[in-house]
């Protein structure tokens, strides 16, 4: 240790090596703060990160720390090796929940930063890749105290284990013209109903829903969650035709040949002369000409959410990306909302009732089949489910099934 | 402690309305468009005329209560006392006037804070927590990120990609960095060790343990007349599934632990669906502090994907363009039979058609 003086390093010769160029780094911010404040902690992880550093293993170990009334929220850390360093013995984590988008004002923000460093090390990480502000190194004792002054200011805890997980969203109406539904208040209303189930472990697995404003999914909600909302429209793109002129004008045709009509996905734009047509029915909602041209393209005007389900992370059966569930629902009212939530909670029950321990949604609906799940959940198949009608042979179907019914219908 | 009287409010997240500079409450869902100034500023311009301007910047990540209450002084001076992050840990101030911008630009880049991460440049890396905070990490994610990003700083503070490059970094096969246009993963070589005494111990739920194995490599066992676990070695494929159930099952070591490169992956849905990446390069030394050999492959394919990209086109879409082999060529890496998916599935990435690239 450093002859007992509480605001001196000990040495961290690899860390040393990441003070070095031109991104910020970490490694002086931790310094920096230790220095000012003198918090052994800090000492204490460096020292302990530092010999992970030389031996090329972790050294943290979980355990079970939380809060009163709550099962999640504070993920523990003990260290394996605290008979070498001792300092950071303990040093849990504080999952506290953002508001949507990640927006802050700064006097909410400075008042979790002088708790957080009244209670903890001072160190914070913005943000985990679920969403949360987490706040790295506190020790057990001070936990429930830290909880109760943040709670009192506005802030609650994240979720961790088998709950419905912190959410993410983008920056939302709050900035961007593509924004196609209010997925902040989306999120902060589903969250705060789902309160309960973010706080106390009671489901097979995690479930993760994210919020992203448009299919350009900003927050990656089709590959990170399980239910991924993303803002779509169902009526024609909104064409501002003397931008359009405009964009023709200074970007030049080469351009808007090799950028914009080529590069559709689906062949729905064609060149007419000094301008595109849209063929709107082939379009299928990919953002990109509206990347490429913003100021003359923008989503219709009938606007609400796709949800794809099933989206999660490699383990056990390798990356799943989310799957088109229900193509569009609207979300404006307060009744569009309380459809939202029984949607919901019609998903959850069902996949919490009959799915196997550590089994995500998306598994889950693997190894049942999607006939299963659709008859159950009570919804109907639909072609936007799919990207084609199945290729394999094998499949059963009722023998009542009359295939000309439909189509004399549609005669008739 | 003393006795505690505060009950607890489940507020859940804090509204965001109360977190918004007062332009963008006034235009909340009125946005018209928005342009790109100069690299790391947006200007977004709303239906009334108001105009916002975005300035974007690195930061460190793993942060302080002191780098934090610096960036409120700035959002204090020149932001009107707002401020948000973007899912790529970058910080963005917003502000309605131009010389706020240049007065933020200034005062962050003396800080040490890179302008960028806009449009067709590198971003952040998403990275997870490593040997700084998770229980399992078989590496760290924080060094490894901060070692790359040094590496292509030139690259988030220009925009002369031909598309976003979206990186990340996870240090076990969980992957929580997530899918991304290049991605730095650990690859574990060889199967677990199995720690029986705590096994014995009573460290974890053996059956649980069992069915945590996508292979079906665990099996019940007894040792030394104790219920104990096996590992059929043949079939196990070192994902370390197993250490997230039972720390006894321990995968991480110091050699064999080692990292993998995957490139493609996307989470957009423009032009392109959504894709998976795919591996290009895996057994790379997991060489702390500054991971060089891990660093020259991510510059390598940068470099191709520069050169070669056309403007929009992701790294994938890219790929899929020149052909996977075009790939290796321009990039210096080298296929193997190991990068054959071996796994469910594995058909539908198998060429079944007579295309070739000659």
């Amino acid at each position: 240790m450093a002859d007992g003086n509480e605001f001196q390093l000990n040495p961290t010769s690899k860390l040393d090596e990441l003070e070095k160029g031109p991104w910020p780094s970490f490694i002086k911010g931790f310094k920096e703060t230790f220095r000012r404040t003198g918090n052994t902690m800090i000492r204490g992880a460096l020292d302990q990160l530092n010999y992970s550093y030389e031996t090329k293993m972790g050294y943290w170990k979980g355990g079970v720390v939380g809060v009163h009334g709550y099962g999640a929220g504070i993920i523990s850390r003990y260290s394996m090796i605290s008979d070498l360093f001792p300092e950071a013995k303990e040093f849990h984590t504080v999952r506290i929940q953002p508001a949507p988008g990640l927006h802050y004002s700064t006097d909410k923000l400075r008042e979790l930063l002088d708790l957080w460093e009244k209670y903890g090390s001072g160190l914070v990480n913005m943000h985990g890749q679920s969403g949360n502000l987490q706040m790295i190194g506190i020790s057990q004792d001070n936990v429930q105290e830290f909880f109760d002054e943040i709670n009192k200011k506005g802030w609650d805890l994240g979720g961790a284990g088998a709950c419905v997980r912190t959410s993410a969203s983008c920056v939302g109406p709050a900035r961007c013209e593509m924004a196609c539904y209010d997925n902040l208040k989306v999120h902060h209303d589903l969250l705060t109903y789902f309160s309960d189930l973010v706080h106390r472990p009671q489901l097979p697995y995690k479930i993760k829903m994210k919020f992203s404003g448009c299919p350009n999914d900003c927050t990656n909600a089709i590959q990170r969650s399980d239910f991924a909302y993303i803002g779509t429209w169902r009526d024609d793109i909104k064409v501002d035709t003397t931008e359009l002129a405009n964009y023709f004008e200074s970007k030049g045709l080469d351009y808007i040949v090799n950028n914009v009509v080529t590069r559709c996905p689906t062949n729905a734009i064609t060149l007419a002369g000094n301008t595109i047509e849209i063929n709107n029915k082939e379009c299928v909602r990919c953002m990109h000409c509206i990347n490429v041209l913003p100021k003359a393209l923008s989503p219709g005007d009938d606007r609400g959410i796709s949800i794809l389900v099933g989206g999660k992370g490699h383990l056990k059966v390798g990356n799943m990306l989310g799957a088109m569930m229900v193509p569009f629902i609207k979300a404006d009212t307060e009744e569009d909302m309380e459809k939202l939530q029984d949607m919901m909670d019609e998903f959850v029950d069902y996949w919490a009732e009959n799915a196997l321990d550590h089994e995500r949604i998306g598994e889950f609906i693997e190894r049942i089949g999607m006939h299963q799940f659709l008859e159950d959940m009570g919804m109907e198949a639909t072609l936007d489910m799919v990207s084609h009608p199945r290729d394999n042979p094998y499949f059963k179907a009722g023998h009542d099934h009359d295939p000309l019914k439909n189509i004399q219908q549609a005669a008739g | 402690m003393a006795k505690r009287e505060w009950d607890t409010i489940e507020s859940g997240p804090p509204d965001h309305m109360q977190m918004l500079h007062p332009v963008m409450v006034k235009n909340y869902g009125k946005w018209k468009y928005h342009e790109r100034p100069r690299p790391g500023v947006l200007k977004h311009t709303a239906e009334s005329g108001d105009v916002i301007y975005t300035v974007r910047a690195g930061t460190e990540r793993q942060d302080t209560v002191d780098i934090i209450r610096r960036f409120c002084d700035l959002a204090d001076k020149y932001a009107g006392g707002y401020l948000r992050w973007t899912v790529r840990n970058n910080v963005e101030f917003m502000t309605d006037s131009w010389e706020s911008v240049e007065g933020l630009i200034k005062e962050l880049e003396a800080l040490g804070h890179p302008i960028g991460g806009t449009g067709p440049s590198v971003s952040a890396i998403a990275h997870t927590q490593g040997w700084l905070h998770c229980d399992i990490p078989a590496t760290d994610a924080s060094g490894v990120a901060k070692s790359i990003m040094d590496i292509v700083h030139d690259e988030f503070i220009s925009e002369e990609m031909p598309n976003r490059v979206k990186l990340s970094t996870s240090c076990c096969e969980i992957n929580c960095g997530g899918q991304a246009d290049i991605a730095v993963i650990i690859q574990h070589t060889r199967p677990p060790r199995i720690n029986h005494e705590a096994l014995h111990a009573g460290i974890c739920e053996l059956p649980s343990t069992v069915a945590r194995c996508p292979v079906a490599a665990i099996r019940p066992t007894t040792v030394d007349g104790k219920p104990s676990l096996m590992v059929v070695e043949e079939k196990c494929i070192y994902c370390g599934a197993c250490f997230g159930a039972c720390p006894g099952m321990e995968i991480n070591h110091p050699d064999y632990s080692k990292l993998a490169i995957w490139v493609g992956g996307k989470n957009s849905n423009a032009r392109t669906k959504p894709a998976n990446m795919k591996l290009v390069c895996h057994g790379l030394p997991n060489n702390p502090p500054r991971w060089p050999e891990v660093g020259d492959v991510v510059k390598r394919i940068l470099a191709a994907y520069k050169e070669g990209g056309r403007d929009w086109e992701r790294m994938g879409e890219w790929i899929d363009r020149i052909g996977w082999k075009r790939f290796f060529e321009e990039t210096g890496l080298t296929f193997d039979m190991y990068m054959i998916d071996n796994y469910r599935h594995a058909r539908q990435s198998f060429n079944q058609s007579a295309h070739v690239r000659f």
